[in-house]
């Protein structure tokens, strides 16, 4: 227990008469990369904001590092680094600057400046280009000096907002990179996506709906907690499928997945049959039907869809 | 607990934003000059040259005197002369002339016979200050003619001589007046806009949430982004009041020190204020709009640099007793103009603590890393 790098009871946030997490309860084994998934509203940024001492919980309790959040601020900043879901550097400062002034404001001098400041550089990939202004890189470099800023210090505890949202998929793959080494040096990690491909890098998973846990595990763990089987169709055009196929006998769950279906069954052997036979009911085409494992996302589906959905927006 | 490093960090990070923002630098460093040139040439209280128009009906060599008399004294210029009164409605109407001098028929045979020759001065009353001093200027050169057509050069001792000496500004000058009021209208305005800006953009950037998550207090962001703009502040003071010595030839006769101290005591009131603004904002043009409703109107019309305290309501009167500028002004034309010394601007003195007291207060209980 006191070895958690983070260890939150009942954390609860209420906006007015919105609640927008709710009770939440966890705990982050020290090392570990630990993702928050959820739908857009489900609670992440409010999470992240508490757990960074950004926002003060409207009840119950978090720690990181051992510290209170609401009591020990200035200490919880000190042990952790924090990259904002929207991209929060200096636009108008140049690479190098940005590097100095968080150096500065995390206390990082002298010899260990100069060789943090090699580090993040070579890390960015920004080697020769500390004179460019911040505002003009791709916004894959602007992530990567980004997470380059917030470990200057080389903080136990990293907190990422979304930090590859817009980003394209070799970037995507490359930052992912930066968090695997940065857990591999003993760095937790406590990343937020709506990303299910990335969910997949995180030793241990939240998933989050309107504010509350609605699962929590290793990913293969999430996938296995899904019994239902889950089939995979071929179809000329998924939405109509999908709309064909609600409340069809033996069919729990329809949704595309990419270019064909997936649906969730009562019973592989039975849904079979009757999955094509509706389809060419309906007038869809039917291509190949396999029973596939289910994905991070068919799991997020199905869970989401049984908490009541997302919320709208 | 606080770091020097990292109020340094937010200082150094400021300055660089500053230098590379077009806006900021015209409202740094044109803006300024630009105000005291256009207020230094628009404000005037001088009345000279007012247009006047003649009707000389005696037309002798007596009545030329009188109106040589008025066009000598530099105040009174004869634009157009008329034959019959009139034309005179029309050109006051028009506003062509502020007023007419009427010399009635008979002016030079009633001064021959000793009697009062009576003479007519019309005015312009719709522009009241102006008729209020061309009515002085116009009795006493009347006066002065009537002692010399009474004389005829023969010398006659006054039984009363009043000498009347204005200190400070011996001619009068009202630019010499406006100038240094003018320095402390600018810095309010400018001071608190300055700062307006600065929280309320992180905001808005989304920069204060990657800034609020490391170590640095709240004290280290707010006097890290007041330092670059207190040196900013003290070099437009510099620069207004140079221009004003070189431009408008206005003369310095007290101490660059105490001006600097008081200065730098406002400048940290009127920064801070802004600050608060922009802290409690969260929006650049909301708290720009803001910074300019709460300094500029008190600090022009409530200060005492366009209208005289004493000759206010009381309540608007109480009122300007908590406007710093009117405090500033005090300093500026004190130490510029009269070259007084702390010893009489100790109440100006004091103010600034408290303003500067209050603003940084204000500043940094308005400013909060969290958000509750």
């Amino acid at each position: 227990m006191a070895d958690d790098a983070v260890a939150v009871r009942e954390l609860t946030r209420r906006f007015g008469g919105f609640t927008a997490v709710d009770r939440l309860s966890f705990r982050v084994p020290t090392g570990s990369v630990f993702g928050f998934l959820g739908p857009n509203g489900a609670g992440k940024t409010t999470t992240i904001k508490m757990l960074t001492a950004l926002l003060r919980p409207s009840s119950g309790e978090a720690y990181v590092a051992g510290l209170d959040v609401t009591r020990q601020a200035p200490a919880v900043w000190r042990r952790i680094g924090y990259m904002s879901q929207k991209f929060s550097l200096y636009a108008d400062l140049t690479v190098g600057e940005n590097v100095e002034l968080f150096a500065g404001l995390y206390g990082v001098a002298g010899a260990r400046l100069a060789a943090r400041r090699a580090w993040v550089l070579a890390m960015a990939g920004l080697e020769g280009r500390e004179r460019r202004l911040t505002g003009e890189l791709p916004l894959g470099w602007k992530q990567r000096l980004a997470l380059g800023c917030a470990v200057l210090h080389e903080p136990a505890i990293l907190f990422l907002d979304e930090p590859t949202s817009g980003v394209d998929p070799v970037a995507r793959r490359a930052f992912w990179e930066l968090i695997a080494a940065l857990a591999a040096q003993g760095t937790t990690v406590l990343v937020s996506t709506h990303y299910l491909e990335e969910a997949e890098n995180c030793h241990r998973l939240i998933l989050m709906n309107r504010g509350r846990r609605i699962a929590e595990g290793t990913p293969a763990e999430l996938r296995a907690a899904m019994a239902e089987p889950i089939l995979e169709v071929q179809t000329d055009d998924a939405p109509r499928a999908v709309e064909a196929l609600q409340g069809a006998p033996g069919v729990l769950e329809a949704a595309m997945f990419g270019r064909a279906l997936h649906v969730v069954v009562a019973d592989a052997a039975v849904a079979a049959e009757v999955v094509p036979r509706t389809l060419a009911a309906a007038g869809r085409s039917v291509g190949a039907v396999r029973r596939v494992q289910p994905s991070l996302e068919d799991v997020f589906v199905a869970l989401v869809r049984r908490e009541g959905g997302a919320l709208e927006g | 607990m606080l770091s020097a490093t990292r109020l340094l960090a937010v200082a150094r990070k400021e300055w660089i934003q500053l230098r590379r923002d077009p806006r900021s630098l015209i409202l740094a460093f044109v803006l300024p000059v630009f105000l005291l040139l256009f207020f230094g040439y628009a404000i005037t209280w001088d009345v000279k040259e007012i247009r006047l128009a003649l009707l000389d009906a005696d037309a002798t060599r007596e009545s030329r005197e009188l109106v040589q008399a008025f066009e000598a004294s530099g105040y009174f210029r004869v634009v157009a002369r008329l034959d019959a009164p009139g034309e005179l409605d029309r050109l006051l109407v028009r506003s062509r002339v502020t007023g007419a001098l009427v010399v009635p028929r008979g002016f030079a045979r009633d001064l021959a016979a000793r009697r009062t020759a009576p003479v007519q001065l019309l005015l312009d009353g719709s522009d009241a200050n102006t008729a209020t001093i061309a009515l002085g200027y116009a009795e006493a050169i009347v006066a002065g003619h009537s002692r010399r057509v009474l004389l005829q050069g023969r010398r006659l001792a006054m039984p009363l001589a009043a000498e009347a000496r204005v200190w400070y500004n011996p001619t009068l000058e009202s630019r010499n007046m406006i100038v240094p009021g003018l320095v402390a209208v600018i810095m309010s305005i400018i001071a608190a806009m300055l700062t307006a800006l600065t929280i309320a953009r992180e905001w808005e950037r989304g920069t204060m949430e990657q800034l609020a998550a490391t170590p640095v207090h709240r004290l280290e962001v707010v006097f890290g982004k007041l330092l670059p703009y207190l040196l900013i502040g003290a070099f437009d003071v510099a620069l207004t009041v140079g221009a004003g010595l070189v431009v408008f030839g206005v003369p310095f006769r007290g101490s660059v020190l105490l001006l600097g101290g008081m200065t730098l005591l406002f400048l940290l009131g009127a920064l801070g204020l802004g600050i608060f603004i922009s802290a409690v904002m969260k929006s650049q043009l909301l708290a720009t709009q803001v910074a300019m409703v709460a300094t500029y109107l008190p600090a022009l019309l409530l200060s005492g640099f366009l209208f005289d305290i004493a000759g206010m309501p009381p309540a608007l009167r109480a009122f300007t007793l908590v406007v710093p500028a009117r405090y500033y002004i005090a300093v500026t034309r004190g130490v510029i103009l009269k070259g007084v010394g702390i010893e009489a601007l100790w109440v100006q003195g004091l103010s600034m603590i408290i303003f500067a007291a209050v603003g940084l207060g204000l500043a940094t209980a308005a400013f909060r890393k969290r958000i509750v």
